[in-house]
């Protein structure tokens, strides 16, 4: 991986925060009204890493971004000049990174740096934004410095940083030396760390994606998993997580006591967790960070109902009125309840005057989102609920083809995975014999939740809505 | 410079107080001086009272005079002297955190003066006993080596570099390796960084160990790495690097499947099917990172598809695009889809693509239309279908959808010829709605083609022939074709029609392309009207299904740069990048004045230019030539007028070389050039040159192994050329021997399809394949008598 440069770009109404790879940090300031295409931007912040291109290079990069927006079209993430610079770009807020390189440089390493970055600049300041920037400049040159050297990504951990690189460290009294950890085989932990009352907290987040075409078919349904834990446990602990894995089971001959096994398509771990051990025998074991961090991620396709299912009718009356039948069912088992539901309903950019009925929730017309909003606080399973909708549509009709965004739902279940995934035992073990207490948390909730609109039909044998 | 513009008080300030006695307020001045430096003020000016600060116990304050120095030590490379003494003092330095931070600025001056100061203290630190100083160091040669290779090897700077490969610290191997794969791929001839058995296991076990940025600095080395033959080491290494494709960082995996993809060819079949299997599901995860970083994986994932499409056979839904996606995420989404489809899972694929079709981003839904097409082209069975639902597209008459399916259906016609003619008179019924040049040109193709069934034919071209002065180029052309296909088949009714348009083609145009086959035409029809038929009429080939937009022999490359800017590009890795640039860094390597070095340079530069015609090259089969509607016309046209109208020559091949005529020599060599260069090439030396022995004409070529290791796998492929040159077989060069040099005679022959490229060249594009990769020259036919 050869980075040249990273930038942090800032543009008035549409700001950027950038970052090159190559040999040498740059954050310059870019102020530039989009407006004016050719005005003189400036970089917020930037650094060398190695002083192969020149750092005025910068300036053709929002030239690039604008020439492709121009031409209607999203700009991809990575963009070249004519004279083989090419510009890698992530954004933040109203801030672009932008790495710099003109060799063949990893793509891959290089937007997955822009983005620890970006972790790390949230770590210590919070909020990642030109003031934030502004105030901590010196900070953000040692950042810089540290995490990557000529063009090579080095200490990433925001934690093991933050014990040599400071906010005050004119206040501290001995002079900062860097923490084993840098260095050591285990890189996100420092040693000596102490806690009264060791205690490990367990988040299992299920997320649904779900994606149903307009005839009520599932084209994709799937889970992302995450375990998140926060973790407040004395020395150099030994963690063990046992999970009821199908593949686990099934090599080690066991049937699953209670429940049934899960199988996961796919696991990514947290880099403490050693992947040999678990590529050998499916152990999941760790020395675990300090603190909070995701310790595992994972991936399954579902044949499971979507659990919250939502039937369309929309009627149009073209050049008067457009009338909509929506009808939300909960499709989990009945001791669950889903909270703050909203289900998100697109309507055509010019409707007007909006009236609803509904039996359960609260219905809304956003006409920044150009959609109905339906609120509803508490969904238990097995109910179903209906709002009628009608909107009146002006009798001229615009050229332009109709948006035609998918139905979204939000919602959060808690106490309840839909994989079934369950913790069947943490062990942690440290040299000094301790006991510690784990707490594990299930919450299921959306993710990309989308449901197509049918087409809108002309005679809808929808009941007549009485308003 | 700072001083002397207007702000001339600031400055004098920031001085008097860089030079006051108050610790404090010296720091708080240099705090003010780096923030001038961050908004892009020139302060260079205080260089010496900046300087002067270095000396500190504050490490904040080193750290700000040390950014300063990076930023102007180019600038003022006298005073940065004065700045030495204090660095070699802080290398010295109790504690390592200093002691690097110096090692690593120093590295960063990029002054030639200092460099010499820098060998003593960098010998040390790299022994150092912190093992943060000794990965600092590690880099720190990388950086000295770019700027005076020389004086790195001198000191035995390499020698040490290499003995760190077995540090006891895994954070230190990877920068090592860092640091030796980047010094190897400036001069490969030096054979700086070859993984041996015994680093290979050294390597292996600080895979584990070291960071997530480490992992990838090894796995990129092992991609390297050519395990030994009927051996297990293969396996193992397969074995380890799986491992790697459950960690969180995508481009861990990323790399992770590099490596894998690159040993599926060394390990057994078993053991390869299993690996295969396991590298789909990370594949399908990494469509859950980031939009940036998903587009990366779709690119890499549509390669890996092409070589191995079972692998997310059952997977087409996860491409399946979320209304939330970013454009550029959709329309690689889209291209795995086409790619995945199948006869199995059309109709979902099409219900998919109808649905795509009616969403508002225009580029979506184009290409989504385009994807039909491509569908009903590759899919035999399927055709049908995908032609029913373009049918249906067109009938929704928006404007842009409508076009871009008479685009495609013109390729579904060469594709299938005569089997949808029924899909014809849907097509003329929009004839008015078209105005994109693209889309007339096709419409009116398909009309001239199909003259014969469509009773209104005449009338359809009138139409077009009344606008014709209007038309771009483009239509021009094929209104041309059309309307003489149309006399041809109809000759009773189209002749005021065609006398009409070859007179305001050839007397109102100013367009020569156009003007010359109008030409070309009438002559044809009045002197032989049934040559005419035979050119124009002649029976096309079929177009294959566009899918394979990368060749074998580029795809073999891209699999070993998976993850990087080629990958992304679809480019060879030589040509990414500032044109000539590699090049630069190795004749500053060489120092000396090397007379070939413009040679190299123009066959880097060059060859850029023609990227797209270097595509083409395919070592694995027959060259497919690119057949679009108006390419195969003309080139049909080409063979055939050829012998009717000897002067005018639409290939453009042999008109500047052909006419010249002298009596056959029995041998006419021409002096050999440089073609590779040893340090371009993995150590290969390359020289050759056309020539003609008894009327045969061949390449002779000489191979001179500058390595110690065999080099073996030797192909050949001519691009696409002006002269129609191609070998007449495959290169017989089996192995060369470290050190040998081989003489080889290629026999070649004209019988290569010849570019229409415009203005003919005399150079021939070539790339050559060995054991160690591809390289791409050319060589100019200098001497045309070898022609003859």
């Amino acid at each position: 991986m050869v980075l040249s440069a990273v930038f942090i770009l800032d543009l008035k109404g549409k700001v950027s925060l950038s970052l090159a790879r190559s040999s040498e940090d740059i954050i310059r300031e870019y102020l530039c009204p989009i407006l004016i295409p050719d005005g003189k931007n400036q970089v917020l912040i930037s650094r060398n890493y190695r002083g192969d291109i020149a750092m005025s290079s910068i300036d053709k990069f929002m030239p690039l971004l604008m020439d492709a927006e121009e031409d209607e079209l999203t700009p991809s993430p990575i963009v070249s000049t004519d004279d083989g610079i090419t510009f890698l770009y992530i954004r933040h807020n109203n801030l672009y990174l932008v790495a710099m390189t003109k060799k063949n440089s990893n793509a891959a390493t290089t937007l997955v740096f822009l983005y620890k970055l970006c972790e790390v600049f949230k770590e210590y300041f919070k909020e990642l934004e030109e003031e934030s920037i502004r105030d901590n400049f010196v900070i953000i040159y040692e950042l810089l410095d540290e995490m990557m050297d000529f063009g090579y990504p080095q200490t990433t951990e925001s934690k093991i940083l933050q014990e040599y690189i400071t906010q005050e460290s004119y206040k501290l009294e001995s002079q900062a030396r860097p923490p084993m950890a840098v260095t050591n085989a285990v890189s996100w932990r420092s040693e000596g760390l102490k806690y009264r009352k060791n205690e490990v907290f367990l988040d299992v987040v299920e997320s649904v994606n779900l994606l149903v075409n307009a005839n009520g078919n599932v084209l994709r349904s799937e889970i992302l998993g995450a375990i998140k834990m926060k973790c407040y446990l004395s020395g150099m602990p030994d963690v063990r997580l046992g999970l009821n894995d199908k593949v686990l089971f099934e090599t080690t001959g066991r049937t699953a006591s209670k429940g049934k096994a899960v199988e996961m398509e796919d696991i990514k771990f947290h880099q403490c967790v050693r992947l040999s051990r678990f590529e050998n025998d499916r152990t999941i074991s760790f020395i675990p960070p300090d603190g909070e961090f995701e310790l595992m991620s994972y991936r399954l396709n579902t044949q499971v109902k979507p659990l919250i299912w939502c039937e369309a009718v929309v009627e149009s009356h073209s050049g008067s009125r457009i009338e909509y039948m929506i009808k939300a069912k909960a499709q989990f088992k009945r001791r669950s309840t889903a909270n703050n539901v909203e289900i998100i309903i697109p309507v055509p950019e010019d409707a007007d005057s909006p009236k609803f009925k509904t039996n359960t929730g609260l219905a809304q017309y956003a006409p920044e989102l150009n959609a109905i909003v339906w609120k509803i606080k508490t969904f238990p399973g097995g109910k179903d609920f209906v709002l009628r909708a009608h909107f009146g549509l002006p009798s001229v009709k615009t050229d332009d083809p109709d948006k035609r965004p998918p139905i979204s739902v939000k919602f959060e279940i808690p106490y309840f995975t839909t994989s079934g995934i369950q913790v069947r035992y943490l062990k942690v073990v440290d040299k000094s014999g301790y006991q510690a207490f784990p707490w594990v948390r299930y919450i299921t909730q959306n993710g990309d939740y989308f449901l197509r609109m049918p087409d809108a039909v002309k005679n809808a044998k929808m009941d007549r809505i009485a308003f | 410079m700072f001083a002397a513009s207007d702000k001339k008080g600031e400055a004098f300030e920031l001085r008097a107080d860089l030079n006051s006695e108050y610790k404090e307020k010296r720091k708080e001045t240099v705090k003010k001086v780096i923030a001038n430096m961050t908004i892009g003020k020139d302060v260079s000016g205080l260089f010496a009272d900046v300087v002067k600060n270095m000396q500190t116990e504050d490490i904040e304050l080193k750290k700000l005079v040390y950014l300063y120095l990076i930023n102007y030590a180019k600038t003022q490379p006298e005073l940065v002297i004065l700045a030495v003494n204090t660095f070699l003092k802080d290398t010295d330095d109790l504690n390592p955190l200093i002691r690097a931070l110096a090692i690593r600025t120093l590295g960063c001056l990029r002054v030639e003066k200092v460099v010499d100061y820098l060998m003593e203290p960098l010998k040390k630190s790299l022994k150092d006993d912190d093992p943060y100083v000794r990965k600092t160091s590690a880099l720190c040669v990388a950086k000295i080596f770019d700027l005076n290779p020389a004086i790195c090897i001198d000191n035995g700077l390499i020698a040490i570099l290499q003995d760190m490969l077995s540090d006891r610290n895994p954070m230190v191997i990877a920068n090592a390796v860092s640091a030796l794969s980047e010094i190897h791929a400036q001069s490969p001839k030096d054979q700086i960084f070859i993984i041996t058995p015994t680093s290979l296991t050294k390597l292996l076990a600080a895979l584990n160990e070291c960071t997530e940025w480490g992992q990838i600095c090894i796995l990129e080395s092992l991609s390297g790495y050519k395990p030994q033959l009927g051996s297990r080491e293969a396996a193992e290494i397969v074995e380890r690097v799986i491992a790697r494709l459950q960690h969180a960082n995508p481009s861990v995996v990323l790399s992770a499947v590099k490596v894998l993809m690159i040993y599926l060819s060394h390990v057994d079949a078993e053991l390869s099917k299993q690996v295969i299997r396991k590298m789909a599901p990370p594949l399908v995860t990494l469509l859950s990172s980031e939009p940036e970083i998903q587009y990366v994986a779709l690119r890499n994932i549509n390669l890996i598809l092409h070589r191995h499409p079972q692998i997310l056979a059952q997977e087409i839904r996860v491409f399946f695009t979320k209304y939330n996606d970013p454009l550029y995420v959709k329309l690689e989404k889209l291209e795995c889809i086409i790619k995945l489809s199948s006869t199995d899972n059309i109709d979902q694929v099409l219900l998919e693509l109808r649905e795509y079709a009616s969403e508002v981003d225009v580029e979506f839904v184009r290409r989504s239309v385009r994807a039909i097409g491509r569908c009903a082209v590759k899919l035999d069975m399927a055709s049908e279908r995908c032609v029913n639902v373009l049918l249906d597209l067109i009938k929704t008459k928006v404007s842009y959808v409508l076009q871009e399916a008479v685009v495609v259906i013109k390729d579904v016609f060469r594709k299938y010829p005569r089997k949808y003619e029924g899909v014809i008179p849907a097509l003329c019924e929009n004839l008015e709605a078209l105005d994109e040049p693209d889309a007339k040109a096709a419409l009116v193709w398909i009309i001239g083609e199909y003259a014969e069934r469509i009773e209104n034919a005449e009338e359809l071209v009138e139409y077009f022939v009344e606008g014709f002065k209007d038309e771009s180029a483009k239509v021009q052309l094929q209104l041309l074709t059309a309307t003489v296909k149309l006399f041809l088949k109809k000759p009773g009714s189209a002749q005021e029609l065609v006398q009409k348009i070859l007179q305001l083609a050839t007397q109102g145009c100013e367009n020569p392309d156009i003007r010359d086959r109008a030409y070309i035409y009438w002559r044809l029809l009045s002197s032989n009207p049934q040559a005419a038929k035979a050119v124009v009429l002649a029976e096309k080939p079929p177009i294959e299904s566009d899918n394979s937009t990368v060749s074998e022999t580029l795809l073999d490359e891209l699999i070993y740069h998976i993850g990087s800017l080629a990958s992304v590009y679809y480019k060879p890795a030589a040509l990414l990048g500032v044109r000539g640039d590699r090049v630069d860094l190795r004749m500053a390597v060489a120092e000396d004045d090397d007379p070939n070095k413009i040679d190299v340079q123009q066959v880097v530069a060059s060859v850029g230019g023609n990227i797209e015609n270097l595509l083409d090259l395919d070592f694995g089969g027959p060259v497919a030539v690119p057949v679009s509607v108006g390419a195969s016309g003309g080139g049909q046209r080409a063979s055939n007028v050829d012998d009717l109208l000897g002067m005018m020559d639409l290939g453009g091949a042999s008109s500047s070389f052909g006419v010249a005529s002298s009596p056959a020599a029995a041998v006419i060599e021409t002096p050999k050039v440089k073609l590779l260069q040893p340090e371009n090439a993995n150590g290969l030396e390359l020289s050759g040159s056309f020539a003609k022995r008894n009327g045969q004409l061949s390449l002779d070529l000489v191979f001179v192994n500058t390595t110690s290791i065999a080099m073996t796998d030797f192909a050949i492929q001519f691009n696409v050329n002006s002269f129609g040159i191609t070998p007449s077989g495959p290169l017989q060069v089996p192995v060369v021997n470290g050190g040998q040099v081989v003489n080889h005679s290629l026999p070649l022959n004209r019988t290569g399809a010849p570019t229409t490229q415009q203005p003919p060249s005399n150079v021939v594009q070539i790339a050559l394949k060995n054991s160690n990769g591809v390289y791409y020259f050319q060589i100019s036919v200098t001497d045309e008598r070898v022609l003859e």
